[in-house]
């Protein structure tokens, strides 16, 4: 499988999220934010970062970018897309996924790891986690509450288009296993044809057992699936 | 202009500094050239106070590439890999502008390790707050995280350890420390010694503007009522162009265009070219109408004393500008050749066509002044502490006490704030005894840890000084890492003041002596002086950042207790060492007393044999004991797990409180398997190593024998509630 990751200049999860994808087998490329073609590729990857430094709302300078345009054109076509963390953020901000990502509630950034829970285990990046999988990952933002209108939230749920919710060990999800305040918890979230996926957790830092663990690792292995 | 004896006084030279300024001159210097020496002569950046003493540090040892007067100190891990780290002081600026302060000293830190040609791979700070109840402490504390957590988390390099302290001494000068870890190609290192007569002299990163104008000096003096004043003498930091400055850097070093390169930091452009002037024994001329300005109308007084962030000068190989250029390029950043070196040993600043400053480069650098303070003993304390005569307490409530004291509380509110887990390769986060750090695609790892004890210090600098040494070492061993270097940041007072001076020698003199014993040099370090505000000066404060190697790592041991059942070995002799304890500061608030002492030999000893221990996977978990003595050291092992322990009264020592809360020094404490306890005794007999097995690991509860019994549970909540109720 052809993976392609956009580099912003400010990008700090690039290199994780390279070392990951060819541990899995993937055949990756970097594809620097100036370059104005994008290799065939069946999944590209917006990474974590400060895409250009994220002084103004986070992710949208990277929005209006010249590669952008380029992501925004392969979603259209069916290629897959994962931003996680600040690619999360940067995909809210060209539109190819509904809602926002405000300040956390407690007004930090936080870097910790906490538990998620896998709400659709149906979709190419998920398919082999079990459903209601509990998993142990990474959050580092500062703006990760992710929020929406009623309206959008509504179709979120009715299409099964919620990817993850913040979770404690046990799979509860409630107010105090909610780190940063998002909207129902949500970790993540799909756009309508399920080919694109945002993410505030880290699933490329949960690949290695002697640095994490490796419940990162079925995200990647579900897309070779 | 005319230079009066104000305009002398303001640029912090005293009279006869200023006739040795005009006798290297033989003339008058204008003021542009008196605003350089200023720059140059200040302690800050001249070290003439502290230069003799320096000098006496153990910096050498097969391990060290590069000791003390480089940007950072480089020491070998094998295999062509080499790391090369720095801690370094932002504490002037930290205390009138918390979170600009706290960012750019990070920023500074890492430009010092990337300039070497090394990728940073860690972080790590010590801070130091006044009292808590003290009006400025809570928001101090808050600009200071958010300011390190800023920086560090969007340039994305992992800070991974830490200590925060608090204490009324810094009530009204707070210390902000940041070392950084990089890992460079030990044939692959940059020097700033410039080379060859006519090379390009370029400059790149950010452009300059008119924040951080006499930065260095205002460093340079103590505090007063007027602090706040001094406000636009604080740099304001920009990490995403950092990043960019630290990428291109990267990058153009993977060739060999470069011939030296040093990064702008404490009195910016004229502090860079001198340094790499002088160590080249060359001149330097620049045209500083070339220099990319932020502002209109700029001076070049202004340009040369500017401590705006986040620039580089390079010294180039000839016919390489134009590959070079292409690189900032494609950052974004500016470059431009701003400058040549020359055979006139001169400093020559030219603007507008015409020579606005000619100085010798090295009336700025080797001959800057050197003073042999002078400096007194210190005299120490003979009152002795009865502990019949204190109020009688439980042990329940003396532990309690200093488990919810904001020292010794739970620090994730404040590490929580920094990406501890980017690069991917944090083994071990803050928290522990160390932080541990894979380098990147191999199977070994560093160990880092930073470390102070500014009461030890205070009350006998000698001991104190070596202390603090011992004790980082000690975190490293106990993360299963051979202690190969350190680096230390040595914050004090007035040095005009004797007794301050003296603390200053004698620290040096502690620090020196362990470093030795233990071979352990120091192989870079910064002073931070004039730590006072109105003639009320700090405690001394050096802090320690050590580096240690483990050659193949697998999942870190921690200090957190594995399992029941398993026996809890205690290395080292305990004495019950109370006075200085924090036992008796947070029950008694006594003060008085010296320290426990130090035996390097039986310090070396234990910390081998153990380390030996560990590589030999015959411990399941470790921890070293420091301030709080054996139980808070047993209680912090419980907390972070799911197990506690049951521990014996002792049979020699009588008194309990001397017992467990004595911090004797070299000692550990091991977790080890019942299967394994015959080959870790018989080791540690073979070694002459005073050990006692005290007890063992349980479920659920933390127990002394007849005297106390706690669930785990709720000595976590007593440890967690401080920051979040502050």
């Amino acid at each position: 499988m052809k993976s392609s990751v956009i580099v912003f200049p400010g990008s700090n999860c690039d290199r994780d999220i390279g070392v990951a994808l060819e541990k899995m087998q993937f055949k990756n490329q970097m594809i620097w934010h100036k370059e104005t073609k994008l290799p065939k590729s069946d999944l590209i990857v917006l990474p974590g970062g400060f895409s250009y430094g994220d002084y103004l709302r986070s992710g949208a300078i990277a929005g209006k970018s010249l590669i952008i345009d380029e992501v925004v054109k392969a979603a259209n076509d069916g290629c897959l897309i994962l931003g996680i963390c600040n690619g999360f953020q940067i995909l809210t901000e060209t539109g190819l996924l509904k809602g926002t990502l405000l300040r956390n509630k407690n007004l930090k950034f936080i870097n910790k790891d906490i538990q998620i829970k896998v709400i659709n285990n149906k979709t190419k990046f998920s398919n082999k986690y079990k459903k209601n999988q509990v998993l142990k990952i990474n959050i580092a933002h500062n703006e990760g509450n992710y929020f929406t209108d009623s309206k959008h939230l509504q179709d979120l749920k009715e299409n099964n288009l919620i990817a993850f919710k913040y979770c404690d060990r046990k799979g509860s999800v409630n107010d105090q296993s909610n780190p940063n305040g998002s909207l129902e918890n949500i970790a993540g979230i799909y756009n309508s044809n399920k080919n694109i996926l945002g993410m505030m957790p880290h699933p490329e830092r949960m690949v290695d057992e002697l640095i994490s663990n490796t419940d990162g690792i079925n995200l990647f292995s579900s897309l070779l699936n | 202009m005319k230079i009066t004896n104000q305009i002398i006084e303001n640029h912090g030279l005293n009279a006869s500094e200023f006739e040795n300024i005009k006798k290297l001159l033989k003339r008058d210097p204008n003021l542009l050239e008196l605003g350089i020496f200023s720059a140059m002569w200040n302690e800050h950046c001249s070290y003439k106070s502290s230069r003799l003493h320096l000098k006496k540090l153990y910096t050498k040892g097969k391990q060290v590439i590069q000791g003390p007067g480089e940007n950072a100190g480089v020491i070998d891990i094998g295999d062509n890999d080499a790391i090369v780290f720095k801690i370094e002081s932002h504490n002037h600026p930290s205390y009138i502008e918390p979170y600009q302060g706290a960012a750019t000293g990070v920023g500074g830190i890492l430009r010092d390790v990337f300039t070497m040609g090394a990728r940073p791979i860690a972080l790590l700070n010590s801070i130091h707050f006044g009292s808590p109840s003290h009006p400025k402490t809570k928001s101090l504390l808050n600009g200071v995280v958010s300011g390190i957590g800023g920086y560090g988390n969007c340039i994305g390099i992992p800070t991974v350890a830490g200590e925060t302290k608090f204490d009324e001494t810094y009530n009204e000068n707070n210390l902000v420390n940041a070392m950084a870890v990089g890992l460079a190609k030990k044939d692959k290192i940059f020097y700033s010694k410039a080379k060859g007569i006519n090379k390009s002299v370029v400059y790149v990163g950010s452009k300059t503007g008119r924040d951080g104008i006499h930065g260095a000096s205002m460093a340079s003096a103590e505090f007063d009522e007027n602090t706040e004043d001094k406000k636009p003498t604080v740099q304001v930091g920009d990490p995403f162009t950092e990043k960019l400055l630290m990428e291109a850097c990267l990058e153009l070093m993977k060739d060999n265009s470069i011939i030296s390169i040093q990064d702008m930091g404490a009195a910016g452009l004229t502090s860079s070219s001198v340094e790499m002037a002088s160590k080249g024994s060359l001149g330097m001329e620049l045209d500083l109408d070339k220099v990319p300005c932020r502002e209109k109308n700029m001076t070049p007084y202004e340009m040369m004393l500017s401590e705006s962030q986040e620039r580089m000068l390079l010294i180039l190989e000839d016919d390489k500008e134009k590959d070079a250029k292409k690189i900032f390029d494609k950052w974004d950043l500016d470059f431009m050749v701003i400058g040549k070196t020359t055979d006139t040993n001169n400093l020559t600043l030219k603007f507008n066509g015409k020579i606005e400053g000619e100085i010798p480069i090295e009336a700025l650098a080797t001959k800057a002044p050197i003073y042999d303070r002078k400096w007194i003993r210190k005299k120490i304390s003979k009152n002795k502490i009865n502990l019949k005569d204190l109020k009688k307490i439980n042990m329940e409530e003396a532990l309690v006490k200093i488990l919810s004291s904001p020292n010794h509380s739970n620090k994730s509110w404040i590490t929580n704030q920094y990406d501890q887990s980017v690069m991917c390769d944090t083994a071990q986060k803050s928290g522990s005894d160390a932080a541990i750090i894979r380098i990147h695609g191999k199977d070994k790892a560093i160990a880092v840890s930073v470390d102070s004890s500014a009461n030890y210090c205070k009350s006998h600098p000698l001991t104190g000084g070596k202390q603090i040494v011992c004790e980082n070492w000690r975190n490293l061993i106990t993360a299963g890492a051979k202690p190969l270097a350190i680096t230390n940041c040595l914050n004090f007072g007035n040095p005009e003041n004797e007794n301050i001076m003296g603390e200053f020698a004698e620290c040096l003199e502690g620090i020196k002596e362990a470093c030795e014993f233990l071979n352990y040099p120091v192989v870079s370090g910064n002073v931070s002086f004039y730590n006072g505000t109105n003639q009320k000066n700090i405690n001394p404060t050096p802090v320690i950042g050590g580096v240690g190697l483990i050659n193949k790592l697998s999942k870190p041991i921690s200090h957190n207790f594995k399992k029941d059942k398993n026996v809890i070995i205690l290395v080292g002799k305990t004495f019950g060492h109370l006075e200085q304890s924090c036992f008796l500061r947070e029950n008694y608030k006594i003060f008085d007393g010296i320290p426990p002492d130090i035996n390097l030999l039986n310090e070396k000893n234990n910390g081998e044999n153990v380390l030996k221990l560990i590589q030999n996977k015959l411990i399941l978990s470790s921890h070293d004991i420091s301030d709080g003595g054996l139980i808070l050291a047993l209680c912090e092992m419980s907390i972070s797990s799911s197990y506690g322990a049951i521990i014996k009264k002792p049979q020699k020592l009588t008194n309990l409180f001397k017992y467990f809360f004595g911090e004797d020094q070299g000692r550990y404490l091991l977790e080890v398997e019942p299967s394994n306890l015959t080959k870790v005794e018989k080791s540690l007999k073979d070694s002459n190593i005073y050990y006692e097995n005290i007890g063992f690991t349980q479920k659920d509860y933390f127990e002394i024998e007849g005297e106390l019994k706690i669930n785990i549970k709720d000595l976590f909540k007593i440890n967690n509630e401080w920051y979040n109720n502050y």
